[in-house]
């Protein structure tokens, strides 16, 4: 209703859906392109400066090494689009991956073996969710708590010593490659995959995710226009725990043992790959692709540090810099876009 | 008065009680509003006109009090109940998620479904962009594509849009907070115009305004509030300077017609 042409009347309709970037270009936003070509520039630099980077094997293994992060990271994603963290993904991965891998080894079929892995992943979103939602903790505080929980409870089931001797069709589930054409791929990249396009457009299509995205922007918005914002993060960490078990279960075939310290500190990495990808610690901004970007970037850094012979005690720093460079960029980011309305 | 006309008012609130901690902001209002009716809620600061209307959108739950819509006593325990009575509200604060776009925060609540399976349900974007780009072009609004996001208009497209989005749905009950706070003098006369015509369509509307020649020119009756009480109730009549001057006694505490000392019946 602002400056309208003079004696206009009813006429001259402005709004107008015409006239628009096309959907390729709509669908990545500035912050995935930037990530995206400097991903695209590290590879290139590591591809010419390694002969060892830029071959089948390594790409594969490094695809496999991040798939178990970057499924989690999906997970984390939706709770930070809600303004949420969950800081216990880690735990629930060495958790979940020790349920599965136990019964596994006293004879539940695989399938159930799976299946009680993830019950137990969703069951810890399902306590962070509630945590955050009737209790009212901040989410920081609760799945805090919960990491800690989950790791206890892993050393206390095992006493501190790793299971070993995982049935041979368990471990087929991180181990297995499937040929693509003459590809060999891993089974965890495909899960990963698929993972990715299901939550990428559950959250740009569906009715929840819209409203994942709106809990974030503005809570007292969404919830005066009849959203469920308390359901809405609930579901959340719920997703979130049982995407973090996929990724535990898949890390513990892959390694064929399901050992209590298993996946310290991957909250961290997980937390990273999100935000390295462009979802915005203050909710409501990012998506899928760009933490899948994000979550690819994180790993080839560690393979590429290894690869140039960045010494080893050293490397936990460089990523942390890393990290600490992508969120201020975010937070810059954020601030411009405020500045320029 | 109004109230003893013979038809049922559309909203009648019956002694409507809030407290913030300490903070008594309504302390047992009644309100009413007839179908078809203007009606102009004025005040000072912090008088309650917010809180009061909150409460009728579901947004606040009273402490205290009953709400009846066409007669019938209902119970507001969210604003999904409110939206499904068919009352929206303009909030003064906009009350959009600044991160998705116009057509989204049109929708945002009843997105159209294309298809839905249990849970799932898939969005008709499509639809919601297309009817958006309908209403904002009825109602004038200048927004260059319903495709931007909110954080990109300025205060009065924002307005614009949340005034569009309580306007949309053919609700029974409109409230608007300040609807013209952040607009231009031609942009209050758009939102002026579309008050009449919401009117016109058979709309009930609840205006809470600090510019009284607003209430005055489109508002039916006019309802005082002063520290979380009635203090006056009655229809808009006169010219503009003996309305305000009347309007303004109210608003500073100098007449009262609910007061309990000065009972004054009329
Ligand atoms: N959510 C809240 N928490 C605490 N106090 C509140 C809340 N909402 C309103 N109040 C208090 O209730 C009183 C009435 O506020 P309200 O917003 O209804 O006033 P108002 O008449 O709309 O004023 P204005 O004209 O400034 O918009 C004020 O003292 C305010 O501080
Ligand atoms: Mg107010």
């Amino acid at each position: 209703m602002q400056e309208r042409a003079a004696g206009a009347g009813k006429s001259a309709p402005s709004a107008q859906i015409t006239r628009e970037r096309p959907a390729w270009r709509r669908s990545i936003n500035v912050q995935e392109l930037g990530i995206l070509v400097i991903f695209l520039l590290w590879v290139i630099f590591l591809s010419l400066a390694t002969d060892t980077f830029l071959t089948t094997r390594n790409v594969f293994n490094m695809l496999r090494a991040f798939s178990w992060i970057a499924i989690a990271a999906f997970g984390q994603c939706m709770v930070i689009l809600t303004a949420g963290i969950d800081l216990s993904v880690g735990s629930n991965m060495a958790l979940s991956g020790l349920a599965a891998a136990m019964l596994a080894v006293n004879n539940v079929p695989v399938p159930l073996a799976v299946l009680g892995g993830l019950v137990t992943g969703g069951l810890i979103g399902l306590i962070n969710g509630l945590l955050v939602t009737r209790l009212r903790l901040p989410p920081f505080i609760a799945t805090l708590g919960m990491l800690s929980i989950a790791r206890g409870v892993t050393y206390g089931v095992t006493g501190g010593w790793p299971v070993r001797q995982l049935p041979p069709e368990f471990n087929q589930i991180g181990q297995l490659d499937i040929m693509v054409g003459s590809w060999p791929v891993p089974l965890p990249v495909i899960v990963m995959l698929v993972l990715a396009a299901l939550v990428s457009l559950f959250l740009s299509r569906t009715v929840t995710g819209r409203h994942i995205y709106a809990v974030g922007g503005n809570e007292e918005a969404a919830r005066v226009s009849g959203i469920k914002t308390q359901s809405v993060k609930l579901f959340v960490y719920v997703s979130c725990g049982v995407l973090a078990a996929i990724g535990g279960i898949l890390m513990t075939a892959r390694l064929g043992v399901a050992a209590p310290t298993a996946a310290e500190g991957y909250e961290l990495d997980i937390i990273a790959a999100a935000v390295i990808g462009g979802v915005s610690l203050f909710g409501g901004e990012g998506t899928i692709l760009g933490v899948l970007i994000g979550a690819a970037l994180m790993q080839t850094i560690r393979t590429g540090l290894n690869l140039l012979g960045f010494p080893t005690y050293w490397q936990p720093a460089a990523i942390g810099a890393v990290i600490l460079l992508a969120v201020t960029f975010d937070q810059w980011r954020k601030r411009r876009s405020r500045s320029v309305r | 008065m109004t109230a003893t006309t013979a038809t049922t008012p559309i909203v009648e609130m019956r002694n409507i009680k809030k407290s913030f901690g300490a903070v008594q902001a309504l302390r047992g209002v009644d309100l009413t509003l007839m179908h078809n009716e203007v009606l102009g809620l004025v005040g000072d600061n912090a008088a309650g006109k917010s809180t009061l209307m909150k409460v009728l959108s579901g947004a606040y739950i009273p402490d205290e009090g009953e709400i009846y819509l066409e007669g019938k006593r209902v119970h507001i325990t969210g604003p999904d109940d409110a939206r499904r009575l068919g009352i929206e509200m303009v909030y003064q604060d906009f009350m959009l998620a600044n991160n998705l776009d116009v057509a989204a925060n049109i929708f945002l609540g009843r997105e159209v479904v294309r298809w839905a399976l249990g849970p799932i349900r898939v969005m008709d974007k499509r639809a919601m962009e297309i009817q958006s780009q309908q209403l904002l072009r009825r109602l004038n609004i200048n927004v260059s594509s319903v495709r931007l996001k909110v954080e990109h208009l300025s205060g009065g497209q924002r307005q614009a849009v949340a005034i569009g989005r309580a306007t949309a749905f053919n609700a029974k009950v409109i409230i608007m907070d300040e609807p013209t706070a952040a607009l231009s003098v031609s942009a209050i006369g758009q939102v002026l115009d579309l008050i009449r015509e919401l009117k016109a369509q058979g709309a009930s509307i609840i205006i809470i305004s600090h510019r009284l020649e607003d209430i005055h020119e489109v508002g039916d009756r006019v309802v005082v509030l002063r520290h979380g009480r009635k203090v006056a109730d009655y229809p808009v009549t006169g010219d503009v300077q003996s309305f305000r001057e009347r309007v303004v006694s109210y608003m500073v505490g100098a007449r009262d017609d609910f007061s309990k000392v000065v009972a004054e019946e009329d």
